[in-house]
């Protein structure tokens, strides 16, 4: 169900795009209003998410750890599964950014024959999201050179790497390929395996789909039924320098390109994607593991109004004396 | 609230806005328009009729799809004659046909290739047009 919902989405943002540009020629609605829209949705989406997790109290250390904790100086710590410092901390957050360093230790438990329990590596879903997410972000940095005048040097020599291989005179680009077999396998791997299949949802297929349509939409583009490219810079920069102006002859495959990339962005801090920012937020990696050696006082602690039992006996002493109750201290 | 983690947050929010910002300010204040190709050649202002191999929409986006099609067709099958949608015969050659009217290669290949940071193999074996 969950499936189709979503195809159904992207397929009628293709639609609606597409009858938009060709039929009613709204160039400048899909060319300029809806990426301002977008820009705004995104930064002030991600903007409030962040600070509204930023709020939430963390008044304790909840660190996950997978190693010796720092103790005494002839103990061995383990300096990136059980940090101590900031630094540790830091560079744990880094290989998990950089590297999904978690996932990397991703286990997969079977039921065998006698009974026996096995567990085994499982690399694919790592490698996949891996694959992906680099790709996806040296893709998105190669279109810097659409947004940039004059292009830097950077832009171009990372292009130029990417663009190693070439087919029929043209750079056929890695990253383009990369990116196209990581997201089918990451839609085949929900679609296949029953147990991720019965836990996907609308909301995990819609990204995947939006991303599968804006690559299949760029790859076209780029290799098939090009589009006047000059235009689309000219596009781009008249955006950038808030002096949009949509130049003719664009065709239409770019506005579905367009348009499916402004879908994500504006879809993204309120949808799973925004763990962009959130796995800078996660407690259970950002913390330093550092409960024995500093003590964490919860931060909302306010002073507690106590009666100790000397000033209850001060109170009520006569009372307490006539009533053959004894007390610590007579008068 | 932790208030001393929050600086992290605000940083790591700065940060980010800042990055993404970067076409933002790298670009402000510059014009944004795309270069023209120039058509002024002694050849083309010759013609009587200004048209290309193929409609000029088409060239524009397609140009170099249509010059490796004619080297697959002129190296691997040895054809040298591409009839074009209109039914006009041209010779299949980058240095004698395209480069015959577009003689100013600074001004109608590099302009826009250098606005696009594209750099086409092209003159790693073919020569330019060094002018009549």
């Amino acid at each position: 169900m969950g499936v189709i919902f979503s195809l159904g989405i992207v397929l009628a943002l293709v639609l609606v795009v597409t009858v938009g540009v060709e039929v009613l020629k709204l160039d400048f609605f899909f060319g300029v209003v809806v990426p301002y829209v977008t820009l705004a949705t995104f930064l002030g989406g991600m903007v409030y998410r962040i600070m509204h997790w930023g709020r939430s109290p963390v008044p304790f250390r909840i660190p996950t750890t997978g190693g010796q904790q720092k103790s005494l100086p002839w103990i061995k710590p383990s300096f990136l599964d059980n940090p101590s410092t900031a630094l540790g901390a830091a560079a744990r957050v880094a290989s998990e950014v950089l590297l999904f360093r978690s996932l990397l230790r991703n286990t997969k438990a079977e039921l065998r024959e006698g009974p026996r329990l096995t567990y085994h590596w499982e690399k694919w879903l790592w490698l996949g999201g891996l694959l992906f997410h680099w790709s996806f972000f040296i893709i998105l940095f190669r279109h810097l050179r659409y947004f940039t005048e004059p292009v830097p040097g950077w832009v171009s020599f990372l292009e130029g790497i990417d663009g190693f291989f070439r087919v029929s005179l043209r750079a056929v680009y890695i990253t383009d390929v990369l990116f196209l077999v990581a997201v089918t396998y990451l839609l085949l791997r929900r679609l296949i395996i029953p147990q991720v299949r019965y836990i996907s949802l609308p909301a995990d297929y819609t990204p995947l789909f939006l991303l599968l349509g804006i690559g299949i939409s760029g790859v076209l583009m780029r290799y098939f039924w090009s589009v006047d490219v000059a235009a689309v810079k000219e596009l781009a920069l008249g955006l950038i320098t808030f002096r949009p102006r949509v130049p003719e002859g664009i065709g239409v495959l770019f506005y579905i390109h367009f348009f499916l990339v402004c879908a994500l962005a504006a879809y993204f801090p309120f949808s799973k994607m925004v763990h962009m920012a959130g796995i800078f937020l996660s407690p259970t990696r950002n913390l330093p593991n550092n409960s024995r050696a500093v003590r964490h006082i919860n931060p909302w602690n306010y002073p507690v109004k106590v009666h100790t039992y000397e000033e209850y006996e001060e109170e009520f002493r006569e009372k307490m004396k006539m009533a053959g109750i004894p007390v610590e201290k007579e008068g | 609230m932790r208030v001393p983690d929050f600086k992290y947050i605000l940083i790591g929010v700065g940060a980010f806005i800042f990055l993404f910002s970067f076409p933002f300010w790298y670009n402000a204040g510059r014009a944004a328009t795309a270069p023209a190709p120039d058509l002024n050649t002694p050849t083309i202002n010759e013609l009587e009729i200004k048209e290309c191999v193929e409609p000029t929409d088409f060239m524009r986006a397609n140009h170099m799809r249509l010059l490796n099609e004619w080297r697959d067709r002129v190296v691997r099958q040895g054809e040298r004659v591409y009839v074009s949608t209109s039914g006009k015969e041209y010779i299949m050659s980058l240095q004698n046909t395209c480069l015959a009217c577009h003689s100013n290669k600074a001004q109608f290949c590099d302009e826009c290739h250098n606005y696009l940071r594209v750099t086409p193999d092209c003159w790693s074996c073919h020569l330019e047009s060094k002018g009549k």
